[in-house]
């Protein structure tokens, strides 16, 4: 070092500026637990701050897009804007819902928006600006599990209730479920349940499946349930292939497919993953050839109509599942319908109607617990009854979080009539045949957290 | 003092002041004031302007000293950040050992990747790195999915084994902690409209940027930060002079791997969380962006590049259509429509578009970043006073 002077006097210096600077941080500790109502973002005044998490740039950003108009619709509706949409069909326990459109708990609904690119380190940094400088009292959103995941254990630790947004990885309420953390939208095992009887009815039981996965762990969930389920009516699994999530070109995936001696492709594959994967299937002629004897066919477990619009006539009669589809002719989803089409001239995906349930749904436990108390807020969605949202009786199950309701199973349409109807409903599984033991993905919810 | 001469340690102090009065200076706007968007002072985005800092000022002790510049260097933050994590995850939630052994797993996996790629220069170098890390990428998003958690990423959970923690009852992960003082604890003070946080992480973080910095000044003006100089202006002159280079190149190497991996553990330390893509290359070309936007190997300079995106990925991304209605507001409707449509793609995710404008128009009217636009002015003010001092010292870039 060039010029180094360790005398007695500079030595001095410098401790004296070390002390004070390791000092420091104690001068602080007695007021560390300073806080006004015992839990994070009490909200002050007369309005309380939603965090709106959606993937705005990636491959979910259509889906993102979509969610973003189904929250604002929601925000419309719980401050008393618009024609209140599914707050007029939505009943707890048998009886009217607690929302009157005066906001929330008689506060004004505001809102934050981030985007998640669809990445789980973006989707932390964006959800704890709004947790630490927007003072958000409740977050929601993403489109992926992989974010859903990573934010929900954010919200736990920051002691901010999470209301899941459209993820379908069994983790979410399983392996990686967490008690400040709900989940609306069905999941993997519920997809592989419920289309496994219906692929046998249609394409007979000696099949054998090429999955193609994505390779995070919504698409590892989905391929395992629909494997075992797949497998339970006889299918053989040939071989299950990992993509990476930011995929855009399948080809190389697709070509080796027909050569394995599968006869069934699996698309693990979601938004414009699917959308490129499906098309490049296609492009390769697996719709019309043969395999062991038998028309070749490619199943989608979780679809939705954003993805049949992006992937166009391809989609024709192919299986697949979704959580809610705007064709539904129940009081909810027809009032859900109507509102969202009058502002925006089109149908809501399903992944709009999950988010809009989401924001209704914490709106209505809050009104129950009569704080935004996390704690007070998990307590009164725990084993929550409720209809009028779009599927039927729903259960909040307590010891996951996670709804229990009818799933649809849905395939793409053969003459679609206009440009959003695209899917026609093949059947409605009843939540009965869908219901798993709440242990069998293991995981631990924790206690509930109300933060500092 | 500290072994530095006036003119660093008015540098160092100057950092260490911002640093330490960043809460007021990133909160500026009243938070019920329609600036207060424009507010950075909350404990998140403050963690990230010293982190990215340390990593910046590390990138530039290879590629401001040496002009060695490398296109992979998210791979040695990634590799910082899991080694973290799962020291979090396996010895203790204290963050010491954390931050110490990613920066140690960060310096071995520098070594390795620098001993290869040092044997090329120039664009070859470069190609080089970006190649490693794109491996380091793909082994981490996809085949070492057991060890990072794939696209998940790497968290820390309840039943971790934590084999130096005594085991706490309740159903809670802890919070990484410095001896029991939470990283995400935060003070807060409210003084009139204005409300001021103070994190204890960030003071953390900041301390370690200092530290950092001093270091990268002790090395800029040590004989071994001449001999980078000497490597990065005539490389050739020197071989034929018969020095080996390549002991010097890869001993900057690895000190600037370590920064990178210094910060990603402060990343994990922060936030017990390792995302893949962390490592992706254009992780990478954001540590570039940030050395060439604050000015290429001056001290300052990549401390501020690194701020200047920080607040901008987490600023502008987050202005919405509503928020720019509500400034427009009082337009007439027609005209706020059109303001609106005018400023949409510059914010929310159009970020990018913004950035990029500014990142021009910098390196367009002012090639040395930043810093250069800051002693512009500030020979502005100075000449007029003594013209005659200073005009001798203003050739010497204020490093």
């Amino acid at each position: 070092m060039s010029n180094s002077n360790f005398t007695r006097r500079n030595m001095i210096k410098t401790g004296a500026v070390a002390g004070a600077g390791l000092a420091a941080p104690t001068l602080f500790s007695p007021v560390w637990a300073a806080n006004h109502a015992g839990y994070t973002n009490a909200p002050q005044g007369g309005s309380v701050t939603l965090g709106f998490n959606v993937p705005q740039t990636g491959p979910y950003a259509d889906e993102g897009a979509d969610e973003l108009r189904a929250y604002e619709l929601a925000v419309e509706h719980l401050n008393g804007g618009g024609d209140g949409g599914m707050m007029g069909t939505f009943t707890v326990g048998g009886s009217a819902s607690a929302l009157t459109g005066s906001g929330i708990l008689g506060k004004k609904v505001e809102y934050v928006t981030g985007d998640t690119q669809t990445k789980p380190d973006a989707a932390r940094a964006s959800a704890k600006s709004m947790i630490e400088k927007d003072g958000a009292i409740m977050i929601t959103g993403g489109s992926s599990s992989g974010v859903a995941v990573a934010v929900q254990s954010l919200c736990q630790e920051a002691g901010i209730i999470f209301m899941a947004g459209l993820t379908h990885s069994n983790d979410t309420t399983g392996k990686d479920k967490k008690a400040n953390g709900f989940r609306h939208f069905f999941n993997s095992y519920m997809s592989g349940a419920a289309l496994a009887p219906i692929l046998g009815a249609n394409y007979g039981t000696n099949r054998k499946a090429y999955h193609l996965t994505a390779d995070y762990n919504w698409g590892y969930t989905t391929e395992e349930a629909v494997r075992t389920s797949t497998e339970a009516i006889g299918w053989e699994t040939v071989a299950a292939v990992k993509t990476p999530l930011a995929q855009t070109d399948f080809k190389d995936y697709v070509a080796p497919v027909l050569s394995s001696g599968a006869d069934v492709l699996i698309l693990n594959h979601y938004g414009g993953n699917m959308v490129n994967s499906l098309t490049s299937a296609v492009q390769f002629g697996l719709r019309e050839a043969q395999a062991n004897g038998q028309d070749f066919q490619i199943v989608v477990p979780l679809y939705s109509r954003l993805m049949a619009k992006g992937a166009g006539a391809n989609v024709k009669g192919i299986f697949g599942s979704t959580n809610w589809h705007w064709s539904l002719q129940d009081e909810g989803s027809k009032a859900f319908v109507q509102s969202f089409g009058t502002k925006y001239g089109f149908p809501p995906s399903q992944a709009a109607h999950t988010v809009y349930c989401q924001t209704l749904l914490y709106a209505q436990a809050a009104e129950m617990a009569g704080t935004f108390n996390p704690c007070g807020i998990g307590q009164a969605l725990e084993g929550l009854e409720f209809d009028g949202l779009g599927n039927g009786p729903t259960l909040y199950r307590a010891e996951d979080h996670q709804c229990f309701k009818d799933v649809l199973v849905v395939k793409g349409k053969e003459n679609p009539t206009s440009e959003f109807d695209l899917l026609e409903i093949v059947e409605v599984t009843p939540a009965a045949q869908v219901t798993y033991d709440a242990s069998i993905f293991g995981g631990d919810l924790g206690t509930c957290n109300p933060g500092a | 003092m500290f072994g530095l001469d006036t003119k660093d340690t008015r540098l160092f102090f100057f950092v260490a002041v911002l640093v330490a009065f960043a809460p007021f200076l990133m909160n500026p706007f009243p938070t019920e004031s329609g600036l207060a968007q424009f507010n950075g002072g909350y404990p998140d985005l403050m963690q990230r302007f010293v982190i990215f800092g340390i990593f910046a000022i590390g990138f530039n002790i290879l590629f401001g000293l040496t002009g060695y510049l490398s296109f992979g260097h998210a791979a040695f933050l990634g590799t910082g950040s899991y080694a973290a994590v799962w020291m979090l995850k396996l010895l203790t939630i204290n963050v010491i050992p954390a931050i110490v052994i990613s920066t140690l797993v960060a310096g071995v996996m520098a070594l390795a990747i620098g001993f290869i790629s040092l044997r090329r220069s120039g664009i070859y170098f470069s190609i080089l790195t970006l190649a490693f890390a794109q491996m380091a990428f793909a082994l981490a998003a996809s085949v070492l999915t057991p060890i990072t958690g794939g696209e998940t990423g790497l968290q820390t959970a309840l039943n971790d084994p934590r084999i130096l923690d005594f085991r706490a009852e309740g159903g809670n992960i802890p919070a990484p902690s410095l001896f029991g003082l939470e990283m995400r604890a935060s003070y807060e003070w409210l003084v009139g409209g204005w409300s001021f946080t103070f994190n204890v992480g960030y003071y953390i973080s900041g301390l370690f940027m200092l530290a950092a910095l001093y270091v990268a000044i002790r090395i800029f003006r040590s004989p071994f930060g001449l001999m980078l100089k000497a490597i990065k202006t005539n490389q050739n002159r020197l071989n034929y002079t018969g020095v080996s280079t390549r002991p010097y190149t890869l001993t900057a190497f690895v000190i600037s791997g370590m920064y990178a991996g210094l910060a990603g553990g402060l990343m994990a330390a922060m936030d017990p969380l390792a995302g893949a893509e962390r490592m992706q290359w254009t992780a990478s070309g954001e540590v570039v962006l940030m050395t060439i936007l604050g000015g290429a190997g001056t001290l300052l300079g990549p401390i501020l590049g690194a701020g200047f995106i920080k607040y901008f990925e987490n600023i502008f991304s987050k202005i919405n259509d509503s928020i720019l209605h509500s400034w427009f507001s009082f337009l007439p409707e027609g005209l706020e429509n059109v303001m609106v449509t005018i400023l949409h793609p510059f914010v929310g995710k159009g970020w990018h578009l913004t950035l990029g404008i500014l990142f021009m128009l910098v390196v367009i009217f002012l090639p040395g970043g930043l810093m250069e636009g800051m002693q512009r002015i500030g020979k502005m003010f100075s000449r007029k006073k003594k013209s005659d001092e200073t005009d001798g010292k203003a050739t010497v870039p204020a490093e």
